[in-house]
């Protein structure tokens, strides 16, 4: 087996819950070092829950996660720490620091865990900048720069320390079909040359069909299926082919609880 | 019946739950101010904005409140022929209550509500959450700076704020009502005992915690508020910081004087 093909990342039986509301229902998924995994489903499936339970925000209710031997559910905080300087997180929005110019955010992780002397750190950003067709913006503030323009800066800080896995939220959501397209073609930029692991949390067929080595399919906090992109454009489970046909959920209306709810307080 | 007692039940636990967080979220920021690296510059910064940038607002309200005090005190010790007595009078109400206070609620309007807004749209924005991603403590790199740029500056801009108070009570006593400037000075030095000045400083040393905590406290839960996102959210907590900041800051005050005087 080569290395590539060894897993990296394994969820075993997680389920997750806000309140008393279960949002994931026992996900098993694994992640192969050295691919690009799509975790897509609609809006409300739990992808961005199981991201938060990836990325150690939130603490799964049952199951674990393990990233190589790790128990990310019981590690410690330095085996935590160590695991997080390991790890790149591009958020949807950017999420740079609003106090901080483009350079300095993505300067950020360098300056707080290594002794790099500011020369090297300047270059190391512009590096990243051009890669991420950024040249020349270092000295905006995030304020002066358009949705695409954040993701991508986002995503030169989420790379700036090289991880070994790279967390990527809704890349194209909120973009223009050229900017989406950009996007796609700088993710597999990003792990030809720097041979990453790469989740993708989407809902964007095309982006995800682009992308993807692998595909998970979430729906209402179950996973449906998860493989190639052939064997999900194949799949013959109905929440599959509705998300991949763009089929609206039917709206079932129960006609007694209907007419109760829109007849209470009216007495 | 059982609707309102169940209600009051609910606001109770809602209550507790949150002074519970609060608690926790100051424990967390005191001790982050011990971990490494932590950011000089970073401290500066918050100095140069809760402090520098403070003393326009600070100059003019102590210098109006002095002027104030004076014509008070004046108009009061003049009927009983004691108006000698008015630079004693202004100064020791302005070291031991109003410049305390005073300082404080102007902070409380320009600098609580502005970090508490920050705090909160960071929240909404997941700046919080990258910093945690990035393996940067959020309490040591956001919170820490802020607590101690407060702990530093509230008692120096207090102190401004009592000489420009002392001052404009100068400008009222010897410059309109004829009072004769020397005796003005004397009066303080005699009145002003190393007790008040220490009342001054511990007061002004929990207001800025109590400031600075609730804000960037009020800011962090954003998310807590129910039935209300985004800007909305935002609006509310900052106005929630604003109030109960302020009066914190005045039940401790009463806390405080009755210890200390």
């Amino acid at each position: 087996m080569s290395e590539r093909n060894l897993p990296f990342i394994q969820v075993k039986d997680l389920s997750s819950y806000y309140g008393d509301r279960e949002v994931l229902r026992k996900i098993n998924l694994t992640i192969n070092a050295g691919e690009i995994l799509v975790i897509m489903g609609g809006s409300g499936s739990g992808k961005s829950t199981l991201l938060k339970n990836m990325l150690g925000l939130m603490t799964p209710v049952k199951g674990e996660i393990r990233f190589n031997e790790l128990n990310m559910c019981q590690a410690n905080k330095k085996e935590l720490f160590k695991l997080r300087r390991s790890m790149g997180v591009a958020f949807q929005g950017g999420a740079l620091l609003s106090s901080l110019s483009v350079g300095d955010n993505i300067k950020l992780p360098l300056r707080q865990h290594t002794n790099l002397d500011e020369n090297t750190i300047s270059i190391m950003t512009r590096l990243k900048l051009e890669l991420m067709n950024l040249a020349g913006f270092e000295d905006l503030m995030p304020s002066e720069l358009s949705g695409g323009m954040l993701k991508r800066a986002g995503l030169a800080r989420a790379v700036i320390m090289d991880p070994k896995i790279l967390f990527f939220d809704e890349p194209s959501a909120g973009l223009d079909p050229v900017t989406s397209v950009e996007l796609d073609e700088l993710i597999l930029k990003l792990r030809k040359a720097m041979n990453m692991t790469i989740v993708v949390v989407t809902h964007e067929l095309e982006s995800a069909f682009t992308i993807a080595d692998r595909i998970a399919v979430l729906f209402d906090g179950e996973l449906v299926i998860t493989g190639t992109v052939d064997e999900i454009k194949n799949c013959t489970d109905e929440r599959v082919t509705n998300l991949i046909n763009r089929t609206p959920r039917e709206v079932q209306i129960d006609g007694e609880k209907y007419l109760k709810r829109l007849t209470e307080g009216a007495a | 019946m059982f609707t309102a007692i169940e209600r009051l039940g609910t606001s109770v636990i809602q209550s507790l739950e949150e002074v519970g967080r609060m608690t926790q979220f100051l424990y967390r920021v005191v001790i982050s101010i011990f971990g490494r690296p932590f950011s000089f510059n970073d401290l500066l910064k918050q100095i140069a904005f809760i402090g520098a940038k403070s003393m326009p607002i600070i100059l003019l309200s102590g210098l109006f409140t002095g002027m104030v005090l004076a014509l008070q005190f004046y108009d009061a010790l003049s009927r009983i022929g004691s108006s000698a007595l008015m630079g004693s009078a202004v100064a020791t109400s302005l070291v031991q209550e109003l410049g305390p206070v005073m300082t404080a609620l102007m902070l409380i309007a320009r600098i609580g509500s502005a970090t508490c807004a920050e705090i909160a749209i960071m929240r909404s924005e997941q700046q919080f959450d990258a910093l945690t991603c990035m393996a940067i403590n959020p309490y040591r790199y956001v919170m820490a700076p802020r607590l101690l740029a407060a702990i530093i500056s509230v008692p120096l801009l207090t102190a401004i704020y009592n000489l420009v108070g002392i001052l404009g009570g100068y400008i009222v006593g010897v410059l309109f009502k004829d009072l004769n400037g020397a005796a003005y000075m004397q009066t303080i030095i005699d009145a002003i005992s190393w007790s008040d000045l220490r009342m001054s400083v511990v007061k002004s040393m929990l207001f800025a915690v109590i400031i600075i905590w609730i804000s960037m406290g009020k800011g962090f839960f954003v998310h807590y508020e129910k039935g209300v996102s985004g800007a909305e959210a935002v609006s509310r907590v900052t106005t929630k910081a604003v109030v109960s900041s302020a009066i914190t800051m005045l039940f401790v005050d009463y806390i405080a004087s009755s210890f200390l005087i």
